[in-house]
């Protein structure tokens, strides 16, 4: 038996979310009274490998074959199925990231597993059963989902459980496995990837406008503000519509969802819609010149007031804040 | 000719208020509108594009009870060409792409598309499961989609960027927005829809892998601390030492 952690890297790197997963997987494993096996593919540096025993890996099972350079995820679904089956693994646990979303359903397929997506915490395993808790109708709820199956497959939502550190390193196992040629028919033809800034789903603190703004040409205070925080940048529905701001910054029900430990909303009226890719923020800070707003129903912080005075003051309260720090 | 299947599903309305009745063991569905899942609709107006002219046609396909067929009759209205139903209630994402894999399998379509997830479970499943069960390639979240020939080139979304790939036929996608605009059925739609087919299918054996046992809705927040407007120092305080978020 085992619990099996698949690592995702971003070109050879591991975020944050990963060792949230891989300390998540630990907590599974002692849960169970079983070991952590975590699977890497793609070229990270064996440092690198070699500390995810600090979260709780004991063994790292390390895949640098060539034609798995870069993510496909037909064929990682293929080897990831094939390391569970080796080391009898009876959950896997992936990060519920974009890639993730992509791999866990063919996992599960695969080992005719359970899948649970975007689980916000660690299974309840009393009485024999295995019980994990997800969010569900985009947030307004969540929902206990009981897996019956003999092996299964949890994404962990990122920013959704503390990373833990235990003394220990892992040891380093090269894996390999065939892979049919049929596994490889999606050809990545170019990746565009902002490594400058925070990407939104693993932000801990951003920064959010919407129609308040009134224009584009408005948004320096919202980037300097978020830059100045370390805070990724997001927008509301009609914001991205407009094509004020991208379409990846917009969050919500039809968007991204997000469950990051700040979230301050500038000019944005609160739509069910909006609140649905939001509401699980951890501190919501709500800054609009309509004190009927709905947003301020659900907020931890509020200002009534007009962004254009109140943001750059803002930005002039961080700064002497950092001075002073 | 392009075939296109578009799974579509029947979900809330999304201004819907949810709420629980057994114990917070059933989605209460009293006075809930249910319609077109959004991202469906993405999914269907992308592939109404791609065989405009005469050059294919669209299937939708929705596993569900004889209920959710207000909502295959607005697919059609859209503009698909004809619907499947598979008669059972979706028990989980596993359930569904079991039942559009057992139909699809001997039907040759090029291209499978799904919305990115469903706004009632947003579980982004069925569209890289059935990728699996039918053993063709799956992309999960596109944000783009364009064919040529025999082969597509999407674009899928990644944290801070984009993949760009391209895939021969048949795959399966998952559509988010940027892929179309939403469509407005116009009256001969409506009209024709009434006529155009839909089968009934019944559902073949599938294991259960999971049941949801029980719902919760989110604790409330407390009431909001209110910052004076002339002060906005004092937010950053209280958020750097009482909310301790930076
Ligand atoms: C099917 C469906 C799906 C949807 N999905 C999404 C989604 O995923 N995400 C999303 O965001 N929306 C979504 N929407 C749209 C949603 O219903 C709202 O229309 C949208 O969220 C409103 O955006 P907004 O708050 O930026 O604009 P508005 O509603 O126009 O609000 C602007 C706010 O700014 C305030 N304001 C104006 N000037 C100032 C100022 N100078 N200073 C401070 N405040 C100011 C106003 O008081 C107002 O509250 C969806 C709608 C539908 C029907
Ligand atoms: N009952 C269903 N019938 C047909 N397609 C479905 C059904 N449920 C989900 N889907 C499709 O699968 C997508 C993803 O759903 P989910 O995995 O539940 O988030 C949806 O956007 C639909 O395209």
């Amino acid at each position: 038996m085992s619990v099996l952690v698949y690592v995702e890297n971003a070109e050879g790197k591991f975020k944050k979310s990963i060792f949230e997963a891989v300390s998540y997987a630990k907590a599974v494993a002692n849960q169970l009274e079983t070991n952590l096996v975590a699977i890497s593919i793609g070229n990270v540096a064996s440092s690198d490998l070699e500390n995810l025993g600090k979260f709780g890996a004991e063994k790292v099972l390390n895949v640098t074959n060539d034609k798995l350079k870069t993510f496909v995820n037909q064929a990682y679904a293929s080897v990831v199925a094939e390391a569970a089956k080796k080391e009898s693994s009876t959950v896997v646990v992936l990060s519920n990231s974009f890639s993730g979303k992509g791999l866990a359903p063919r996992i599960g397929a695969k080992l005719e597993a359970a899948v649970a997506d975007g689980a916000v915490d660690l299974p309840s395993t009393d009485g024999g059963k295995f019980i994990i808790k997800k969010t569900a109708f985009s947030n307004k709820a969540f929902a206990f989902v009981e897996m019956n199956s003999a092996i299964k497959v949890i994404s962990l939502t990122p920013n959704s459980y503390k990373i833990e550190e235990v003394v220990g390193s892992a040891n380093v196992e090269e894996f390999t496995s065939d892979i049919k040629d049929s596994d490889f028919k999606a050809i990545i033809k170019e990746i565009v990837r902002a490594t400058d800034k925070v990407s939104l789903p693993d932000a801990e603190l951003v920064v959010s406008a919407g129609r308040g703004l009134k224009g584009p040409e408005n948004w320096g205070m919202i980037e300097e503000l978020a830059d100045l925080l370390g805070a990724a940048t997001a927008c509301s529905k009609p914001v991205s519509d407009a094509d004020w701001r991208p379409h990846s910054e917009h969050v919500g029900q039809t968007g991204i969802a997000i469950s990051p430990n700040l979230y301050i909303a500038i000019g944005i009226s609160g739509a069910i819609q909006h609140l649905a890719g939001v509401s699980s923020s951890k501190v919501i800070v709500v800054i609009n010149k309509d004190p009927e707003a709905p947003f301020f129903k659900v907020a931890d912080y509020g200002i009534v007031g007009d962004a254009f005075e109140v943001v750059p003051k803002m930005i002039a309260a961080v700064k002497s804040l950092k001075a002073n720090a | 000719m392009m075939k296109i299947l578009v799974c579509i599903s029947n979900v809330p309305d999304t201004t819907t208020k949810i709420t629980f009745t057994n114990e917070n063991t059933q989605f209460n569905t009293a006075g809930v509108q249910f319609v077109l899942n959004p991202y469906d609709e993405i999914a269907l107006s992308r592939a109404i594009e791609l065989t405009e002219n005469g050059n294919g046609t669209v299937t939708v396909i929705n596993v569900g009870e004889i209920s959710t067929e207000p909502t295959i009759r607005k697919a059609l209205a859209i503009g698909a060409t004809d619907a499947v139903r598979i008669n059972a209630a979706p028990h989980d994402a596993y359930y569904v792409a079991q039942q559009i894999a057992a139909y699809a399998k001997d039907q040759s379509f090029d291209l499978i598309l799904t919305g990115r997830e469903s706004i009632d479970y947003n579980g982004a499943k069925v569209a890289a499961m059935l990728g699996e069960l039918l053993d063709i390639p799956s992309v999960s979240i596109i944000k783009k989609l364009d064919v040529d020939g025999n082969a597509a080139t999407v674009e899928r979304e990644i944290e801070g960027g984009k993949e760009v790939i391209t895939i021969p036929f048949p795959f399966v996608a998952g559509t988010a927005e940027g892929v179309a605009e939403w469509k407005i059925p116009n009256m001969r739609g409506i009209m024709s829809a009434r006529t155009k087919p839909l089968a009934v299918v019944e559902p073949v054996e599938v294991k259960t892998l999971s049941d949801v046992v029980k719902f919760e809705t989110p604790t409330p927040r407390g009431t909001v601390k209110l910052v004076d407007a002339a002060d906005p120092e004092k937010l950053i305080e209280l958020l750097h030492s009482e909310a301790k978020v930076f």
